[in-house]
């Protein structure tokens, strides 16, 4: 997919100037109220044009052009919509390529059959062999496997999926590389994840957003007054003795509706998935994007999202007694057969401070003992001597039971780590203890100035932890977060984000495994691993293909960005009226009181060239800022009373000015290429 | 001028002085615990409460608190168009006045009252009884400035209430309102006009012989007590045909003072009470900010205009101030000027001067500030539920902005409130200049014209707006007793008052349910020196573009022709 995320070229270009005309149908039109305005007015000129034609008016030339210019501006605002969904159309083009016609073999009663992989239903079971494609969405209920998910994920490096815990998920359209898997069916055809995200990118299911659909209604309102106020104008013009043609009035009424933010209102929507999209992220609907932007609370899964995956070793603290070096040599001991990355990161710490080199286990003739839930410790067994490693707790009551005792200083030593926000691991030989091993949770890099970033957007960070408080709130101060909850359950987390949702705050949160399901469930915004469940992702109204936790801090700024984008262009819309209405009034009536001259500030040549060029800048105005809305309103996290009073100049202050300087230099235009009389 | 300028500043300062405290009064009288005064006041209250028969202790939804509003309403006019219509046979008729001429002018003033417009197409002193005009028009004086009130405390309710679907209780409101703020204010304004001279008899009509011999005949009548609450309920419904300008109802410098004090102090703390409700007063001194900022354009624009006068008459060598036709001189320009822009920056209309004689420009300002619909300030409550109307807007426009879905005091705007905020926005605007298009090409509208041109123009815009913003004012220079007029008019009062009243109370409804959010760096302020700028923006250019072409025809080109020369 990443071959795919280029940007415009010429091929989206020109489907979409074809798309613009095929959006021509009132069908597609009536969508846009503000631009169905604009639709009927141009239908309207090209009649009155018609009928001038025919009549051999002198008016003709005016209306035929004020006529083109509303076709240019409706096929301009088709041409906005056509180029967002374009981007999405050929992404969704690659991926319908990869889902070439599969077989699927298929277990019927007892026996393995081939069949196509459109006919597979839920619950079907299927074997899926080295350099197959998986066929459809399944959960392996047997089995190992590498699979490549490049398909899906655009990233090249295999990863492992099995049978039971969290990476037993796996998507049709991707390829296993090794080993074999044995997957039950989670998805009919048409259902599954593929074919939903290629309707997504494609914008078919595409449905109004609710703030979209909050401010078509004010877009429409206003419209709707602005109809009132041109319409009433003739009234007001017959009354004065003043002659205006029904299509000066046409023109001042779509320079006079917010065609700008209309016209390009819904390519923001499509603009803003797209960029989701590039960030490998599958938002499930634009109402969660929207959320997004609103979000007041993140909760973010401590262990890789906060920290690193896994606690390290940081520091040896031996017994009073012992050595340092002889305290590192039993701790490397006790941990040269465990494989779990914190055993892993205890002989490497021995061997970077002591410089003590792994030891063959078989040579020793050591036997492992491996931990347990009862004895809640792991160790080595070398001839006699017995080595063990684990929590205070745990190594006291073996101690005890041996005669031994465990001394003061390791106490406290183990009680200093844990108030740290560490975990101590207490190492003893037989009934001696050694000492105490620091464990240490390690923040990643940068997270500290990515959550003051997120403050000063207003935005809450609350770590979820299955630590207890006290190291809970250790991290918690060492990563700068704002809240954290420790021994946290699947129902905790789940009562957390109701009561925060209570209190007017929408929250967001990341999570892969089935017992998130729930919490993804209630959370405004739930971000779903791609490398997770089923559940969780079915649960989430986003998935990321990545399985990056740190990745909500971006979608957050993606749905602000999107919401920003569409104030912005709706005040710019507002703000230009002003100047419109400096081109047109006097232009107007100037024939009947040409008094009125004094606010043609702009010097504009004639009332037809004044017209003319207000209706040509505002359809030109659309094409301008389809990058814009394409792009998106940059966003700094520097909190909401900076960013709009930003935005306010550009696009409140911009959008007062900008037309006066831009109907000028059209007019200007106009009347050296003697377009206008 | 100095004394001009200390006059209006005097105006601002006295007016805050007073605003303050009335507004932690009543935020006593709707939110709080109301231990002291309410002794004094429960028992008058239930009195009300047990003639009409109503509960006052149950809560309502938007819907039923509509329906009380709207049927209660309906009751007083119906009520006062009978009065007017049997007056003959009712005691209090010194001069025997028959029953008002014509069922459609009766139908006019009943509605005109109830929608606290007060929109006169009668003269008071030649039209009607005593009776009439204190049973009918003095309590529907207190009775819709109490109604517009309770939509104001209702609206407030739902911004700052959370997951209900209560308002409150519209009986409630409206009897605390009139028992505990309208009428003590207004015996004591009453006391006070009565003491500089204003009258207050149930004589006949007095007929004296003028120094040059000639017979006048001098009206009479209990005014002090209808002027009260003429100003203070923001009805501006004269007892006269000349309004504050006739020396009866406001004879002194200080009297005028006080009227004008009396006009805004309501709307005002109103304001200020939002403010204490919200337990952030800046959010309602942002919204009084903005209310003063457009209130001293306004002002400036009309008085300078006025000072600047007519420059066909400076040509003749009169001594300046050239534009005092339709002017008290005892009252003066800034005097003028002020009352003019308060009585339409509020819904008042009470005149002290003749609107239809402004220079072009200056008569623009009091048209401008009701096409806004009365936000600066206001009438009593319509002026608080109207700002929120371009709260609302600003805040949604501009929250976006910001990056987030827009919200008021922690509650999201969503399409379900813009839908009721843009219908109570367009209702009144759509009315006005459907209206004013249909006179301007009908012959029954141009009938009532007195002059042509813009200026006829003007006239027609004005009676319309000031029908729909329920101001009542008048350009005169407009026949306005005809059947054309009374009935469009009644019309345009109805749109403008319930078009606007129940749309908003949906959008309380609608409020209340929402939960609050709490509002951190991320949200937008709705307090401070921006917002106040924002919110006068957004009135000028959402509220102002609507009209604009309208009034290029009208006042705007009047003013450039009068300076070149031309008059209509």
């Amino acid at each position: 997919m990443n071959a795919q995320k280029n940007n415009l070229n010429s091929t989206i270009i020109i489907e979409a100037v074809r798309d613009s005309f095929r959006k021509l149908h009132p069908a597609i039109q009536i969508k846009s109220p503000v631009m169905f305005i604009v639709y009927l007015g141009a239908i309207f000129t090209s009649y009155v044009a018609l009928r001038d034609a025919v009549t051999s008016s002198n008016s003709i030339f005016l209306v035929t052009q004020i006529s083109v210019w509303l076709w240019f501006t409706v096929l301009f605002a088709n041409f906005a919509e056509a180029v967002a969904e374009g981007r999405g159309k050929a992404q969704a083009q690659s991926l319908r390529s990869t889902r070439s016609h599969v077989q699927a073999k298929k277990l019927m009663g007892t026996d393995w059959l081939m069949v196509d992989a459109d006919t597979l239903r839920k619950g079907d079971i299927l074997m899926v062999e080295a350099g197959n494609f998986i066929p459809s969405d399944g959960e392996i209920i047997e089995g190992m496997a590498t699979v490549d998910e490049s398909a899906v994920t655009g990233e090249s490096a295999p990863v492992i999926r099995e049978s039971g815990g969290d990476k037993s998920s796996v998507t049709g359209g991707t390829k296993v590389l090794s080993d074999w898997i044995k997957i039950k069916v989670t998805a009919n055809p048409g259902e599954t994840f593929l074919d939903r995200m290629i309707s997504l990118v494609e914008g078919a299911q595409r449905q109004k957003t609710p703030n979209e659909i909050a401010l078509t209604i004010l877009l429409v309102s206003l419209s709707l007054i602005f109809l009132v106020a041109v319409a009433t104008i003739e009234p007001f013009a017959i009354y004065s003795g003043a002659v205006v043609s029904t299509t000066t009035l046409m023109a001042l009424l779509v320079c006079l509706i917010p065609t700008t933010i209309g016209g390009l209102l819904s390519s923001i929507g499509i603009a803003g998935m797209d960029r989701l999209l590039k960030h490998n992220v599958l938002a499930m609907s634009g109402r969660a994007v929207e959320a997004a932007g609103d979000v007041n609370v993140l909760l973010l899964d401590k262990t890789g999202t906060i920290t690193l995956g896994n606690r390290m070793a940081t520091e040896f603290i031996s017994a009073e007694g012992v050595s340092a070096a002889e305290m590192a040599d039993v701790a490397q001991l006790s941990s040269l057969a465990d494989e779990t990355p914190e055993g892993r990161s205890i002989v490497v710490l021995a061997k970077e401070q002591y410089g003590l080199r792994e030891r063959d286990l078989n040579a020793l003739q050591a036997e492992f003992v491996p931990f347990t839930a009862q004895t809640r410790m792991s160790g080595v067994n070398i001839q006699k001597l017995e080595i063990r490693k684990g929590s205070v707790d745990a190594i006291e009551r073996y101690v005890k039971e041996r005669g031994g005792i465990l001394p003061d200083d390791v106490r406290q030593a183990s009680e200093r780590i844990a108030k740290s926000g560490g975990t101590p691991l207490v190492v003893a030989q037989d009934t001696k203890i050694m000492g105490t091993i620091h464990l240490k949770d390690i923040v990643k890099g940068g997270i500290k100035e990515r959550f003051r970033e997120l403050r000063q957007m207003g935005i809450k960070t609350v770590m979820i932890t299955g630590d207890n408080p006290l190291t809970a709130a250790a991290i918690a101060a060492e990563a700068g977060v704002d809240d954290f909850l420790a021994e946290a359950t699947p129902e905790a987390k789940l009562q957390m984000i109701r009561d925060y949702q209570e209190g007017g705050m929408l929250v967001a949160m990341t999570g892969d495994g089935t017992n998130d399901a729930p919490a993804l469930a209630q959370a405004d915004v739930g971000v779903a691993m791609n490398s997770g469940t089923q559940a969780a992702k079915e649960a989430g109204n986003m998935v990321d293909l990545d399985s990056n936790p740190t990745k909500l801090i971006e979608i957050v700024e993606i749905g602000k960005q999107l919401l920003m984008t569409r104030g912005s262009l709706t005040t710019f819309s507002i703000a230009n009226d002003i100047a419109k209405y400096f081109a047109i009034i006097p232009a107007m009536f100037v024939g009947t009181y040409p008094a009125l001259g004094v606010f043609n500030i702009m010097q504009l040549a004639t009332p037809d060239s004044a017209i003319l060029s207000a209706v040509i800048f505002n359809a030109l105005i659309i094409i301008g800022l389809i990058p814009l809305a394409l792009k998106g309103v940059k966003y700094k996290p520097v909190g909401a009373a900076m960013i709009l009073k930003q935005n306010l100049f550009i696009y409140g202050l911009g959008g007062l000015i900008a037309p006066f300087i831009g109907i000028k230099i059209i007019d200007m235009i106009l009347v050296a290429l003697n377009i206008v009389g | 001028m100095f004394s001009d300028m200390t006059l209006f500043v005097v105006f601002a300062v006295v007016l805050i002085a007073i605003a303050l405290p009335l507004g932690r009064y009543m935020t006593n009288v709707f939110f709080g615990e109301n231990k002291i005064v309410g002794k004094f006041f429960l028992p008058i209250e239930r009195i009300f409460y047990r003639l009409a028969g109503v509960n006052e202790k149950t809560e309502m939804n938007w819907r039923q608190y509509a329906t009380a509003l709207i049927l209660f309403n309906v009751f007083g006019a119906v009520f006062l168009f009978l009065i007017q219509l049997s007056q003959q046979a009712l005691p209090l008729n010194p001069q025997n006045f028959g029953s008002v001429e014509t069922w459609h002018l009766a139908l006019n003033t009943a509605i005109s009252f109830i929608t606290n417009t007060n929109w006169q197409a009668y003269g008071g002193e030649s039209t009607l009884s005593y009776f009439t005009q204190m049973t009918g028009l003095t309590v529907q004086n207190f009775l819709s400035a109490a109604t517009g009130c309770a939509v104001a405390v209702a609206f407030i309710r739902g911004l700052t209430r959370k997951s209900t679907h209560l308002i409150g209780n519209f009986w409630l409101d409206l009897v605390r309102f009139t028992v505990r703020v309208l009428l003590p204010i207004s015996i004591v304004l009453t006391l006070f006009f009565v003491q500089q001279g204003v009258i207050q008899n149930f004589d006949t009509y007095q007929t004296v012989q003028t120094l040059e011999g000639a017979e006048q005949t001098i009206a009479m009548g209990p005014v002090a007590s209808q002027e009260s609450i003429k100003m203070l309920g923001t009805n501006g419904g004269g007892f006269f045909n000349a309004n504050s300008a006739h020396p009866f109802e406001n004879p002194t410098p200080l009297t005028n003072f006080v009227q004008m004090l009396a006009i805004f102090i309501i709307p005002l703390a109103l304001v200020f009470m939002f403010g204490n409700v919200t337990k952030n007063k800046k959010q309602g001194y942002a919204i009084a900010g903005a209310m003063f900022l457009m209130f001293f354009i306004m002002l400036g624009v009309n008085y300078s205009s006025e000072i600047n006068g007519n420059p066909i008459i400076d040509q003749m060598n009169i001594s300046e101030p050239t534009s005092f036709e339709g002017k008290e001189v005892r009252f003066g320009m800034g005097s003028s000027s002020l009352f003019t822009t308060i009585t339409t920056a509020a819904s008042c209309g009470a005149v002290n001067n003749m609107h239809d004689s402004l220079t072009p420009l200056g008569g623009l300002v009091p048209l401008l500030q009701m096409m806004l619909g009365e936000i600066v300030f206001g009438g009593v409550g319509a002026g608080f539920y109207g700002i929120m109307v371009y709260v609302l807007i600003t805040v949604f426009i501009v929250g976006l902005m910001v990056g987030r879905t827009p919200e008021y005091l922690g509650k999201k705007i969503e399409a379900k409130e813009m839908k009721f905020v843009m219908l109570a926005l367009l209702i009144p605007s759509v009315t006005i200049l459907l209206f004013s298009a249909a006179a301007s090409v009908s012959d029954a509208g141009l009938a009532g014209l007195n002059n042509d041109g813009p200026h006829g123009l003007s006239e027609i815009l004005y009676a319309f707006t000031s029908g729909t913003a329920n101001n009542g004012s008048a350009f005169a220079g407009l026949t306005a007793n005809t059947v054309f007029y009374d009935l469009s008019l009644s019309v345009a009062m109805l749109l403008g008052r319930f078009g606007v009243i129940v749309p908003l109370l949906a959008v309380a409804g609608s409020m209340a349910e929402k939960k609050i959010a709490p509002s951190g760096l991320g949200t937008f302020e709705t307090t401070g020196f921006t917002f106040m700028i924002l919110l006068a923006g957004i009135v000028f250019i959402i509220g102002a573009l609507t009209f604009l072409p309208a009034l290029a025809l009208g006042p705007i080109v009047e003013q450039v022709l009068m300076i070149q020369g031309i008059t209509f």
